[in-house]
């Protein structure tokens, strides 16, 4: 292959072995590869709980490559509000939505072709311009922890504070505008036409019933 | 460690969330895969951060930022896709053809709704020959 005769090339230079990966490496392309059939398997199962359910091995694959690149905060951080909320959170949405168990035919949509010749075109495209570019990149992860808590406290608020408190606003202000969106308005309710007229605890307004029979 | 594995890999995720947001009809589905796209971006900060040996720390700085405001996204899109579902009775987007209020589908304008009905509950009207070919055509796009 080209990349790995240019590879062989750098390697005399750079003083690195493209084909022979130290352990580092090995241990992040497997779990690279796991990470990334969870994600495949997220995007295509047909069952909708299972797709949570695999998310979570993909989202902890990535936590476990964050270790990986000495990034021990931002792994932790990514299981505790990714694995511990997100996927809680899409779980109850699944819930609540009433999402069926078991496989569900209509999982995909109809436009499925286009998007698989999209997604491979665009996967192709990145991974050769990527390729091509950092081919002779090198990351030392030598030395002290690049990414500890202290030094990523320190930088965080030292440096980013106005970002950081800017972001607890924003934060705020998504959250309450979610409580917003969620809550049920009774005097709109039975002030309007049809719409939300019968918007019950079930969540079901009575079009649908009449849709669906 | 070779900065391709890492760059490669999020590459490959992104690709993946992508294919995920434009094929699943399922609105938390595509959420989901959003979330995807989101950590094969964030995987490409903590790389190049390692890499350049920011004395800011402005990959990791950034990427908990992303990691909040995924949280933020997250909560506004599962409310939003809980108030179409209580007020028609489905998430799946390619049902939800106009963005009128759902008593405009007695028009010939809010044709979609029937679209790509699988269960064929509501059948296509017969004066709209282009319905399920238009809804087709715009899924996929």
């Amino acid at each position: 292959m080209n990349l790995a005769t240019h590879g062989a090339a750098l390697q005399a230079a750079a003083g690195h072995g493209f084909l022979s990966p130290s352990g580092v490496e090995i241990v992040f392309l497997l779990v690279g590869v796991v990470t990334l059939g969870a994600a495949v398997l997220t995007v295509t199962t047909r069952q909708l709980v299972h797709a949570a359910l695999w998310l979570v091995v993909a989202l902890g694959g990535l936590a476990v490559e964050y270790l990986l690149l000495t990034a021990e905060f931002i792994a932790w951080v990514q299981v505790l509000i990714y694995v511990g909320s997100i996927v809680v959170l899409l779980l109850f949405g699944l819930m609540l939505t009433k999402a069926p168990i078991g496989r569900s035919p209509d999982a995909d949509s109809a436009g499925r072709p286009a998007a698989l010749a999209v997604a491979v075109a665009a996967a192709a495209t990145l991974v050769w311009v990527v390729t091509d570019a950092f081919r002779a990149t090198w990351i030392d992860l030598d030395g002290p922890a690049h990414g500890s808590t202290k030094v990523t406290g320190q930088a965080l608020f030292r440096h980013w504070v106005l970002p950081f408190e800017a972001l607890s606003v924003l934060l705020l202000a998504a959250l309450v505008g979610a409580i917003v969106l969620s809550r049920k308005y009774a005097a709109e309710a039975g002030a309007g036409p049809d719409a939300g007229a019968g918007t019950d605890a079930g969540g079901r307004a009575p079009r649908t019933g009449e849709r669906q029979s | 460690m070779h900065l391709v594995y890492p760059a490669v890999l999020s590459a490959l995720l992104f690709c993946t969330g992508v294919y995920g947001v434009l094929a699943r009809r399922n609105a938390i589905l595509v959420l989901m895969s959003v979330e995807l796209m989101l950590n094969a971006v964030n995987l490409n900060l903590v790389a190049f951060d390692a890499w350049l040996r920011d004395s800011l720390h402005a990959g990791q700085a950034l990427t908990l930022f992303v990691i909040a405001i995924a949280a933020a996204e997250i909560g506004i899109g599962l409310a939003i896709v809980l108030m179409v579902h209580r007020a028609r009775g489905t998430s799946d987007i390619d049902r939800l053809r106009d963005t009128s209020e759902p008593a405009m589908d007695r028009f010939p304008d809010g044709t979609g709704l029937s679209g790509t009905d699988p269960s064929g509950a509501a059948p296509a009207r017969p004066d709209d020959p282009a319905g399920p070919a238009a809804t087709n055509a715009e899924a996929g796009a």
